[in-house]
């Protein structure tokens, strides 16, 4: 269908004798160049691309199982880090085995690191699906009808707001975690345990973000939505008998997705890091699978003396979180120039 | 205005009284109790507890008690005991009579302490740290935005935005270990862990030696790692908004009835242009104090983050129902003053 409408266009002629449809560049075509002249997002880009593929590819990059314990191995430092950290030399033994040292457990930390990169990356790419979908659905709702369910549904989200979220995730999480434990089989709590389970924990961890990941962004698109409502094109799709299903998402949508996904795509380095927190406080992934947020935690112990046990898992937190800044930056400048340097 | 506030005032009691109940359900919901242990207590032992802590009554029971306690002022005569059933927050004396307000009972993990002993002990802690912070954001990030608008497309511009890059890519969990290891264990120029405050504090919450240079030695590092993500979101605000509000109408007429320079950003430009960063720090402030709680965990701050993460594995509800709606309140009413200062700001603005 698309490729015969797309014919007809090609031939539709102007006034001029010129074709109306030459040259065209959609918004995002346009976005898309505007994006690639900005340096600092395209590296940000690359990075991300790069870190994808070490998640995706996580069993062929690292060079021991995540879970490989060498208790004899415990702590050890390759020759150059002993460099790096001279103090650490009087007690710590030598193994060129481990590229960036072994944890208390004997654990190798660069592939515990790369593995870790598949919580943070899954965590940046559900956390924005979960957020958009309710948070754009509920928002069309709210703004689209208008009056008293408008009304309700913000007061709603209102007292939401008045949560302090990262206390209600945690609660959430132990709520979780706790209730997973003692549930009989059979039950749908215990479906999801078993699913958060094989999933090292990660379900719960999305479940705690989306619930409250989606507040803002309702109430971004209902703003949107109330701008865009009372425009021409709207009333005429009423006039030919569109449903409001279809005006909402067919006619609405489009025209406002634009500053929800720059919303979005800036609010991801806020995903990562709750995951990495929620992880520090151990309320994050189940071990062993490895997150940089519970690697810190665990390296955060022996600072004094393995420094390399935190300070590589927070390295690599923070370059992802610097590209997600980057890319989302360059996306808002690329496809909203009006807003330039703001928020 | 005043109907105004008193409405918002209202409002905020349903919100907080919403919030309580959401909390309540789900914290009853979470199985096991406050005195289920790895090895069993004998039963007549649970028993004597959950009859001491009112826990065997019917849960709606427990809920009005709860919010009658905490909500409800008290008027009685007879004066503060020390029972641990009867510590309230506030207590007031007019003539005879005690106005007494805010019981939020018993802590059953720590014995011989209240919830308000916690918060009389601990939450000055955190909002020391929590307004160091803010103040930390506010001196980076305004004279950093407002360098970056006023030298818009120079090496301050560039470097102010960098900064902003910085902070908001770096979150404490990451910031805090690498300055506990470079200015704690590696250079050691600060104490890598502990507050230097100790109670009593003035006006319950001034450390009493902020003048001697200890309590920012033990300060300094938890509070830059909080509030530099906060400096970098002022920091950006604030530039954006200064640069719309130097294009605007009455500046070049400022500009032509030939004002100095200085007196056209102070007195015009900037009064303007702070509206929006006047606004986030609602949000911001929402941010900083749950902040508060990841700050303590790593820098080993005795403030609120410990106990309320603790009251949660040890189900000590009264701690977990007292945590969750102080922070609710204290939201709701940076909120409100956020609305009222905005009002101040911008004489456009009426709220009626």
């Amino acid at each position: 269908m698309a490729e015969v409408r797309l014919e007809a266009d090609a031939k539709a002629v102007g006034a001029g004798g010129m074709p109306l449809v030459g040259k065209h560049e959609s918004l995002w075509q346009d976005g898309f160049r505007r994006l690639l002249r900005n340096r600092a997002a395209v590296m940000g880009g690359t990075i991300i691309i790069l870190l994808i593929l070490a998640a995706v590819f996580a069993p062929l990059i690292a060079i021991k199982p995540f879970a490989l314990q060498v208790l004899t191995d415990q702590n050890k430092m390759p020759e150059w880090l002993l460099s790096v950290f001279p103090d650490a030399k009087p007690y710590t033994k030598v193994s060129n085995d481990y590229p960036l040292g072994a944890d208390n457990l004997g654990r190798d930390l660069f592939s515990r690191i790369i593995y870790g990169s598949r919580v943070s990356l899954t965590v940046a790419f559900i956390g924005p699906l979960i957020s958009l979908i309710i948070g754009v659905i509920y928002g069309s709702i709210s703004g689209y009808f208008g009056g008293r369910v408008d009304n309700i549904m913000m007061r709603i989200v209102d007292i939401l707001y008045a949560f302090p979220s990262l206390l209600f995730i945690i609660l959430m999480m132990a709520f979780f975690r706790s209730t997973i434990s003692d549930v009989q089989p059979g039950t749908l709590a215990y479906t999801f345990g078993k699913m958060d389970e094989s999933m090292g924990g990660m379900l719960f961890i999305f479940i705690g973000i989306g619930l409250t990941a989606w507040e803002t962004m309702a109430r971004l698109t209902r703003g949107q939505v109330l701008a865009v409502r009372e425009k021409e094109f709207v009333e005429a799709a009423h006039t030919i008998g569109a449903t409001n299903w279809r005006i909402m998402f067919k006619h609405i949508l489009p025209n406002i997705v634009g500053p929800l996904i720059v919303a979005e795509t800036l609010a991801i380095p806020g995903y990562i890091s709750t995951e990495a927190f929620l992880s520090f406080i151990g309320l994050g992934v189940t071990p062993p699978t490895p997150s940089w947020g519970s690697m810190i935690s665990d390296g955060a112990r022996t600072i004094r003396t393995y420094p390399n046990q935190t300070l590589f898992p927070a390295l690599a937190l923070a370059i992802t979180m610097f590209s997600f800044n980057f890319l989302g930056d360059g996306l808002r400048d690329a496809l909203d120039p009006r807003l330039r340097g703001t928020q | 205005m005043g109907r105004y506030i008193i409405r918002r005032l209202l409002y905020m009691v349903v919100v907080v009284l919403v919030v309580s109940m959401i909390t309540f359900g789900l914290m009853h919901s979470i199985p096991g109790g406050p005195f289920t242990r790895e090895k069993a207590l004998p039963a007549e032992t649970i028993k004597v507890l959950n009859e001491r802590y009112h826990l065997d009554d019917p849960l709606w029971k427990q809920y009005v008690d709860y919010v009658y306690a905490v909500m409800v002022p008290h008027f009685t005569t007879t004066p503060p005991s020390t029972s641990l059933q009867d510590d309230f927050l506030l207590n007031a004396k007019i003539g005879s009579l005690w106005i007494r307000w805010m019981n939020f009972g018993p802590s059953y993990k720590s014995r011989s302490r209240t919830v308000n002993d916690i918060f009389r002990d601990n939450l000055p802690i955190s909002g020391q740290l929590g307004t160091m912070a803010l103040t930390i954001g506010l001196l980076i990030g305004m004279p950093l935005g407002i360098l970056a608008a006023l030298k818009q497309n120079t090496i301050f511009d560039y470097l102010g935005m960098g900064v902003a890059i910085f902070g908001v890519s770096v979150p404490v969990i990451v910031l805090g270990p690498v300055l506990v290891w470079v200015f704690g264990v590696a250079l050691k120029w600060l104490p890598p862990t502990g507050w230097g405050a100790r109670p009593p504090y003035f006006l319950g919450f001034l450390p009493s030696n902020l003048l001697n240079g200890e309590f920012f030695k033990y300060a300094i590092m938890p509070s830059f790692a909080l509030g530099i993500g906060s400096s970098a979101i002022i920091a950006r605000l604030t530039r954006a908004s200064l640069l719309q509000t130097i294009r605007e109408d009455y500046i070049r007429t400022a500009r032509s009835k030939g004002l100095q320079e200085r007196l056209i950003i102070t007195r015009h430009a900037l009064k303007n242009s702070l509206i929006p960063v006047v606004t986030i720090l609602g949000p911001l402030f929402a941010a900083l104090v749950t902040g508060t709680f990841v700050t303590e965990l790593i820098f080993g701050i005795p403030g609120m983050g410990k106990y309320f993460v603790t009251s949660i594995t040890n189900r000590d509800y009264p701690v977990i129902m007292g945590t969750i709606l102080l922070y609710a309140v204290f939201l709701v009413f940076a909120n409100l003053l956020v609305d009222i200062m905005y009002a101040y700001l911008d004489p456009r603005i009426r709220y009626d």
